[in-house]
């Protein structure tokens, strides 16, 4: 298991998790984007981007804005 | 050049460009603080900006029970996004925040927010114009949170940036489309800005929290519309003493005093 940090909080995952993985326990409600690290990762490649321990993940969707 | 977005009344045949594509309003609204989504909807309907600006949260972060229909209202009324990178410290954040908003709204359009200062909001100056750089060359159309500094705006400009938002201050590089962003009170103030000659208005809290933002977004939209109107019409000079307007030639009662 490796934890990872999902939008400020820590998550205990196994150490083959996708992106896509670590997205599900959120279950976030579309539309919504994902960096990790502080880098976007496209919504095509959440299978395909392995996760190491202490990733910082954030899972951001559209709020009001001025 | 593309088909101009959205029609209000007032001025015809004088579109603002930005990136090339042309908006017929010159109203950028902001979306955030309105008493509800129903009269955040409202006030778009009425006073039709050229764009509504939105913003990227973590799920579930925000207390605005408004943002829960925000995407609805959004997809509703079809008026063109300009994502902000609000809350941006660093180059990094904005460049991952602006991609992720890409995605999310699907829109290049970016609003360039490189906060350097918490308390004032006053963007960082120093970085502002290698991140813009930077999101230019990525694709985006963007449209950057300055300040009134001559030399910014100027470098700015030199990399790129077909339009420049400098905080409410009347400043003049005379260089593209120029649009205040933040710092506006009044519907006089925007009237005021675009007499000015400045290209468009982007605002938020003045209508937001007004006693009736519906109302308010419409007395906005008009007065950026009548200020551009008479930007356009050329103000009078002033003058230091009175003058009749009404011809003096053929007075009535009128006669020389002969004594």
């Amino acid at each position: 298991m490796i934890k990872v940090i999902i939008n400020n909080e820590s998550y205990e995952i196994p150490a083959t998790s996708s992106l896509a993985d670590a997205i599900a326990l959120r279950n976030p409600k579309p539309p919504f984007a994902v960096a990790v690290n502080l880098e976007f990762v496209p919504n095509n490649q959440y299978k395909s981007t392995s996760l190491k321990i202490d990733d910082r993940i954030e899972i951001i969707s559209p709020i009001t804005g001025g | 050049m593309n088909k101009p977005l959205n029609n209000p009344s007032a001025t015809t045949n004088d579109s603002m460009i930005l990136y090339g594509q042309s908006f017929t309003s010159r109203l950028l609204l902001g979306t955030s603080r309105y008493p509800s989504p129903k009269i955040l909807e409202q006030a778009i309907t009425l006073s039709q900006p050229a764009m509504v600006t939105a913003s990227l949260r973590r799920q579930g972060a925000s207390t605005e029970d408004i943002s829960s229909g925000f995407w609805e209202i959004l997809k509703k009324l079809n008026t063109p996004v300009l994502p902000n990178t609000a809350g941006c410290h660093s180059p990094k954040e904005v460049i991952a925040t602006a991609q992720m908003a890409r995605e999310v709204f699907q829109t290049d359009w970016i609003k360039l927010e490189l906060i350097g200062d918490d308390y004032t909001l006053q963007p960082n100056t120093l970085e502002l114009v290698s991140t813009a750089e930077t999101l230019l060359k990525d694709g985006f159309k963007v449209l950057p949170y300055c300040t009134d500094d001559l030399v910014l705006c100027q470098r700015l400009v030199d990399v790129g940036c077909e339009a420049i938002m400098p905080w409410a201050a009347p400043i003049g590089t005379g260089k593209g489309p120029m649009i205040i962003d933040a710092g506006l009170g009044r519907p006089s103030h925007a009237c005021q800005v675009m007499e000015w000659g400045f290209d468009g208005c982007l605002l938020n809290t003045a209508v937001a929290l007004s006693n009736d933002p519906v109302a308010m977004a419409h007395a906005f939209s008009q007065a950026v519309n009548a200020g551009r109107t008479a930007y356009l019409a050329g103000t009078m000079q002033e003058q230091d003493t009175a003058q009749a307007s009404t011809p003096v030639l053929g007075t009535p009662f009128w006669h020389q005093n002969k004594s």
